[in-house]
């Protein structure tokens, strides 16, 4: 009886969310692409102190997230932090999932800080990551690129942003096997989902000052699916004349990536190509550990390192922060903190020139703490 | 026909009455066959058979004709004794295209073909999904792709000592071309892995890695996603393995993979994976070693080869410019020719096209020189040595 009054229970609840989802995409679309831009600068005044979700994380989460908080408190940021706990609990349904605190302060908040997670292998319950991604409905995956002054790749010259379609296509999770040994794995392409991160790229390239959007593709290949996300970027382009536009087929990307990476701006694609180009773009300032992401949604942000949780150096001092500072700074960016953004993310950038506190990722001897604390001293003199 | 021929030469040697023998033995020009008698031979460098091969030529897109262009003037400056049967076969001209019924039969027929890239343009005029690539592969059954991604004597990359072989499967995966809109504004597009073409393209890695000395093979997929697509591609690769143990056996999840081929190439040797990966894997390997204008590939099915360029672009901006590097396709030819037993002529070429980029005066534009194409045609043409 009990069972069955939640289930109706959270039938009610999804029906909600369905009403609230379609209310937002109306709310977006009566504002209109050219109104709502201007106004992300403003949307919140810097005065008010903000509540943000932080999510620690396992291993190394923890360290490098006080290493964030520490950075935070010093350069005088309006936020007020949020902490909690994600570690799976068995919900009614018997299955485990993330705890409903943690959901509420997420939806409270609309914005969040997420250090590595942990997903057991084998032990029943699916990744954490996806299920905060479905929870939130976070729709696209913004990667930045930099090449970093100080810490030395085969490449100089990379400024990239990767925004990448992250519900459907290719990893739509629906497969079956038709009979023993053939296996149909369906690419889901919809309009839908591909206007949105279309508008979304045009307007992350408007906002930050970028001159131009790449729309990553094969639809020479497949001619349907990816020529329906092609022709969805092709009609938003129309509306944002002020931005150059161009389609490059992801073979050619690949190829030009690796042998000039300067030639590319803001790259827009799906689900597939972008998780590769973004590692691959990681790959060519020095991996991981120094790309910060951002997952944008319908229900809020949620910004998070996406390296692993480095488990053999956990606790002791070790790990870089970087990844997750610079995914704070992002936050801050969306949030309209700009001036804040930009002295933390100088700040840092200037440590890692210096290269006189490098951890040992960078091939420094440094520890977290040193590290943190010199860019909190690059803060304070500021 | 002739490479049938050539291939069975023991056997029919053994058959064959003496006068024949001799006849074909001294024609042969003491081929290796007999170590004895072609010790004493040291007259003619190269070895010149009466036989002639055929093999299908088709240009292709873009600069293709340019770059067979340059094939051509090599082997007629080489003497080389292959025939081409040309082809023009195209898919956003087809109108002028040969039909690809002609095609298939004449690569079936002469089992060998030299291909250059042709262009698939985002709708086709009949309104198919398969583009010609796709038809003109599954027709012949061409399997496997074979790109070796080795870094070149005198062309300066970012990455050195880059040598991997990246083997791709090409039949199916998301190259199926089966889609349908379900209803306006939501598109279905399959991805098809199958048990056997799994195991087929695996059995291929294993045996090339072992047919050429190689000490590992690098599954790449992203079975943590596609649980039961790629799963199935992983499981019988694992399969496979297990006939090799010689072989060093490894998995890479796929964005990891590209990760660290733009950061540590060197680690991989063999690798194999399913059609689209291949794409993109071919592509960034192409680019580590100096573009697409210098990687060459080959196309094997149980019967026929088809070489062509490693990475697949068509480079249609510089038609008729003269700037196109014909080196891809001119290690194609090499390979091609080490294919049909004129291992002479191959090594002639590749040779030439190694000691003329190490000597680095002249190179095309895409590796930073200033040289046509046709200057570079003929720099291999004057680098051409006779191997004793």
């Amino acid at each position: 009886m009990a069972a069955k009054l939640i289930k109706i229970l959270s039938n009610l609840k999804q029906s909600i969310c369905k009403i609230s989802k379609t209310s937002t995409k109306v709310n977006n679309v009566a504002q209109g692409n050219c109104q709502r831009s201007p106004s992300t600068g403003s949307r919140f005044y810097s005065s008010q102190v903000r509540k943000c979700t932080m999510i620690p994380g396992d291993g190394i989460g923890p360290e490098i997230s006080q290493a964030v908080q520490k950075i935070f408190a010093t350069a005088k940021v309006p936020i007020e932090w949020e902490t909690v706990d994600v570690t799976p609990v068995r919900g009614p349904d018997g299955k485990f999932g993330i705890p409903q605190a943690a959901i509420d302060s997420v939806n409270r908040n609309k914005i969040g800080l997420k250090g590595p997670l942990m997903t057991p292998v084998g032990k029943g319950h699916r990744s954490l990551n996806l299920a905060l991604r479905k929870e939130f409905n976070l729709y696209a995956n913004v990667r930045p690129c930099r090449s970093l002054e100080g810490y030395k790749t085969l490449y100089d010259n990379v400024d990239v942003v990767t925004i990448r379609e992250n519900t459907e296509g290719e990893y739509s999770g629906i497969e079956h096997e038709i009979v023993d040994g053939v296996v149909q794995s369906i690419k889901l392409i919809t309009e839908e989902a591909s206007m949105r991160v279309a508008e979304f790229a045009f307007e992350y390239t408007r906002e930050n000052k970028r001159k131009k959007v790449t729309a990553v593709h094969k639809a020479n290949i497949m001619r349907m699916s990816d020529g329906l996300f092609l022709r969805c970027c092709r009609d938003v382009a129309a509306k944002f004349p002020d931005i150059k536009f161009e389609e490059k087929y992801l073979d050619t990307v690949c190829l030009n990536m690796v042998q000039d990476p300067s030639q590319y701006d803001v790259l827009v694609m799906p689900n597939l190509y972008g998780d590769i180009m973004s590692d691959m773009c990681a790959g060519l300032v020095g991996g991981l550990g120094l790309t910060p992401s951002g997952n944008i949604g319908i229900n809020g942000a949620l910004f998070e390192s996406v390296h692993g949780t480095a488990p053999d150096i956990a606790g002791q001092d070790k790990a870089n922060p970087t990844a997750l500072l610079l995914s704070a700074v992002m936050m801050l960016k969306h949030m309209g903190l700009v001036e804040q953004a930009r002295i933390i993310e100088t700040a840092c950038y200037e440590t890692i020139k210096e290269a006189k506190y490098l951890t040992g990722d960078l091939g420094g001897k440094a520890k977290c703490s040193e590290f943190t604390n010199e860019i909190c001293a690059k803060i304070s003199a500021h | 026909m002739t490479s049938l021929y050539l291939r069975n030469v023991p056997r029919i040697l053994s058959q064959a009455s003496a006068k024949q023998y001799q006849c074909l033995y001294a024609a042969q020009g003491a081929r290796n066959f007999h170590s004895t008698a072609s010790n004493n031979n040291t007259t003619g460098a190269i070895e010149r058979p009466d036989t002639r091969t055929k093999c299908t030529l088709i240009p292709g897109d873009g600069v293709g004709p340019e770059l067979l262009n340059s094939v051509i003037e090599v082997f007629r400056a080489a003497s080389v004794p292959v025939d081409f049967e040309t082809y023009f076969f195209s898919e956003v001209n087809p109108t002028l295209s040969a039909p690809l019924n002609d095609v298939v039969a004449s690569i079936s027929r002469n089992r060998v073909c030299l291909k250059g890239i042709l262009a698939s343009p985002d709708a086709s005029y009949s309104g198919e999904l398969q583009t010609l690539n796709m038809k003109l592969r599954t027709s012949l059954d061409l399997y496997a792709n074979v790109v070796h991604v080795k870094s070149l004597p005198g062309v300066k990359t970012r990455h050195e000592n880059i040598d991997c072989v990246i083997i791709r499967e090409q039949t199916e995966g998301e190259y199926s071309a089966l889609e349908h809109e379900s209803v306006t504004g939501v598109v279905e597009c399959l991805k098809i892995v199958t048990a056997k073409k799994s195991e087929r393209i695996a059995k291929f890695a294993f045996d090339y890695a072992t047919k050429n000395n190689r000490k590992k093979v690098t599954a790449v997929h992203k079975a943590n996603i596609m649980k039961l697509g790629d799963g199935l591609f992983l499981r019988s690769c694992e399969e496979i393995a297990k006939l090799y143990p010689k072989i060093e056996f490894e998995k890479m999840i796929v964005d990891n993979c590209t990760m660290q081929m733009v950061s540590k190439p060197q680690q991989f040797d063999v690798m194999v994976m399913p059609n689209l990966y291949g794409n993109i894997v071919d592509n960034i390997g192409s680019g580590l070693v100096g573009g697409a204008g210098v990687v060459s590939g080959a196309s094997y099915s149980a019967d026929t080869v088809v070489f062509e360029p490693g990475a697949r672009h068509t480079f249609s901006e510089a038609v008729g410019k003269n700037v196109a590097n014909p080196t891809a396709m001119l290690l194609c030819s090499a390979k091609l020719l080490n294919h049909i037993n004129l291992g002479a002529y191959g090594s002639m070429i590749r040779n030439s096209v190694d000691q003329v980029l190490k000597d680095a005066k002249v190179r095309t534009k895409d590796i930073g020189g200033q040289a046509s194409t046709q200057e570079f045609t003929r720099a291999i043409i004057a680098n051409l040595k006779p191997i004793n």
